[in-house]
């Protein structure tokens, strides 16, 4: 009984100083990205839907503590998801309001220490997130959102020359997408023959890439630059 | 040969007919340009939000400019310029014969063939000058009014968005193609111009016809799609549309790609059928009428 008592204590303890752990790399990866106040970064931008055909085109993003985001074309324009307004992880810590935080052990394959995190407020837009973080250098490197409104939705991250403020040289943002269909007597269709195929393969994943090219860090940026 | 043609276009111009097509595309382009100007934004809302405003941020601005409204007016006049063309073609022959001066122009020293390809040249003089208005009104003056950028060209399957450096080349083509187009609704009225004693009936054939075949090309009946759509040159004359359906590969637009352009070659060829067709049946019949009056 007391070898029981003992092994029960010694089970609840680890689980304990488990939790602890991942809520302390959480807290690293956090103070990591406290590092940048503001930034304005210069990037490229590309839409890969099977309904949207759009030229790469120049983004202009700007971040300011603590959740100021806005992404602006440079030249042309493209669709940009609702959802990647969450693409900052500075912005999306702030946004995420209380949660509870469970370990998801090490992914197999990448090493990546999964950390899901469950919000308390019931009414909360989101429904969970789990991120997926690399234990040596405190940065995430995956992020899978589940919201009521927008579905399940995916960012994963690549770093490189703003390693040090956990800045990614690259986003991939991936999401589900409802079938597109107008009615032909509103866009007056030129029937060029091949319109049946396209539509027998309904869309149902859609992929937005950035890739950064610049950064301005710390550098301040004037609060009317996220005003519309 | 140049002489006629001289007399022949000085003929329509010193007409007040030929004047109501270029007021109308005046009055209809300023009509759409000032609504689009201040009542743009709900449009342009109502046609994208509905599809795409759920998942993605709609640049509504950005899209509300000059090539897009160029667009816009393409798409709503090239479906009524064919009915102004007629205004004009129709008449060309028949308004002779209806003001007595046929028969007296069949006898001057000319050939009756020759006599119908300078009016039928001149005619075509008329609609290609009718389309330049179009283009100077709906594209020069919308780019000055709602600047320039990406032109976004929404299908029933997908949008196409197409970068503002890539766009002037696609407008020239699908102007060169409306041409054609309006060619053949002028070798129409023509011919029926060649059967008529006075104006007012090739014209109104010429505007039912239009009208009967446009409603079966945009009619989605399956029965009509595989037997009669294909053959109508109502369907063909949409074809300018087709330099604004780009390429794509992995979701990127490709510069100065056309999606399925043996499709357009097959349109104009239709549409150059047609001409030939109807300018055919107009000699052939004009060699032969007697004319009295």
């Amino acid at each position: 009984m007391k070898r029981a008592s003992w092994i029960l204590f010694l089970l609840l303890f680890s689980r304990c100083a488990y939790t602890q752990s991942a809520e302390g790399l959480l807290q690293q990866v956090r103070q990591k990205l406290e590092l940048v106040n503001d930034y304005e970064a210069k990037g490229k931008l590309r839409t890969n839907l099977l309904f949207i055909k759009a030229p790469i085109v120049s983004v202009q993003i700007f971040y300011k503590k603590p959740n100021k985001f806005k992404i602006i074309n440079e030249n042309g324009f493209s669709f940009i998801p609702k959802s990647m307004a969450n693409l900052n992880l500075n912005k999306f810590f702030s946004s995420v309001g209380d949660y509870e935080l469970l370990d998801g052990g090490i992914e197999v394959g990448t090493n990546l220490r999964v950390i899901k995190l469950l919000p308390i407020d019931e009414n909360s837009e989101w429904v969970l997130s789990v991120l997926f973080i690399n234990e040596k250098n405190k940065l995430v490197y995956k992020i899978r959102n589940t919201t009521r409104e927008s579905g399940t939705y995916e960012l994963q991250l690549t770093y490189g020359n703003f390693i040090e403020f956990g800045l990614p040289d690259k986003i991939a943002f991936s999401f589900n997408t409802k079938a597109y269909k107008l009615p032909k007597g509103m866009t007056l269709d030129y029937d060029i023959g091949n319109d049946k195929v396209k539509n027998s393969g309904v869309p149902k994943k859609g992929n937005v890439e950035i890739l950064f090219s610049t950064y301005k860090i710390n550098k301040g940026i004037a609060d009317a630059v996220f005003e519309n | 040969m140049l002489q006629l043609l001289r007399v022949e276009l000085f003929k329509i111009f010193c007409r007040p007919r030929t004047y109501i097509a270029f007021a109308v595309i005046t009055v209809i382009i300023i009509l759409i340009q000032v609504a689009l100007k201040y009542g743009g934004r709900e449009y342009v809302n109502l046609l994208m939000s509905s599809s795409l405003g759920e998942t993605f941020e709609v640049p509504i601005s950005q899209i509300l400019n000059g090539y897009y409204i160029c667009f816009l007016i393409f798409n709503l006049l090239l479906i009524h310029v064919p009915i102004l063309v007629a205004l004009v073609a129709g008449d060309m022959i028949a308004g002779e014969a209806n003001m007595g001066t046929l028969r007296l122009l069949a006898s001057k020293p000319i050939g009756r063939t020759q006599l119908l390809m300078v009016k039928f040249i001149a005619t075509c003089v008329y609609t290609f000058l009718l389309l330049i208005w179009v283009v100077i009104l709906a594209l020069f003056v919308s780019v000055i009014m709602f600047g320039t950028d990406s032109l976004v060209v929404a299908r029933e399957l997908e949008f196409n968005i197409i970068a503002a450096n890539d766009v002037l080349w696609r407008f020239a083509a699908a102007f060169c193609f409306a041409a054609v187009g309006l060619i053949c609704v002028a070798a129409l009225a023509f011919m029926f111009s060649t059967f008529a004693d006075n104006s007012i009936g090739p014209i109104v054939a010429t505007v039912c016809v239009i009208i009967v075949l446009t409603i079966l090309t945009q009619l989605q009946i399956p029965f009509y799609d595989d037997t009669i759509k294909p053959f109508l040159f109502t369907t063909h004359m949409l074809g300018w549309k087709g330099f604004f359906y780009v390429e794509g590969q992995n979701g990127e637009t490709i510069k100065g790609s056309i999606d399925n352009i043996s499709a357009i070659w097959k349109s104009v060829a239709v549409l150059f059928g047609y001409i030939g067709l109807f300018l055919f049946i107009s000699i052939k019949h004009f060699k032969k009428k007697n004319i009295l009056s």
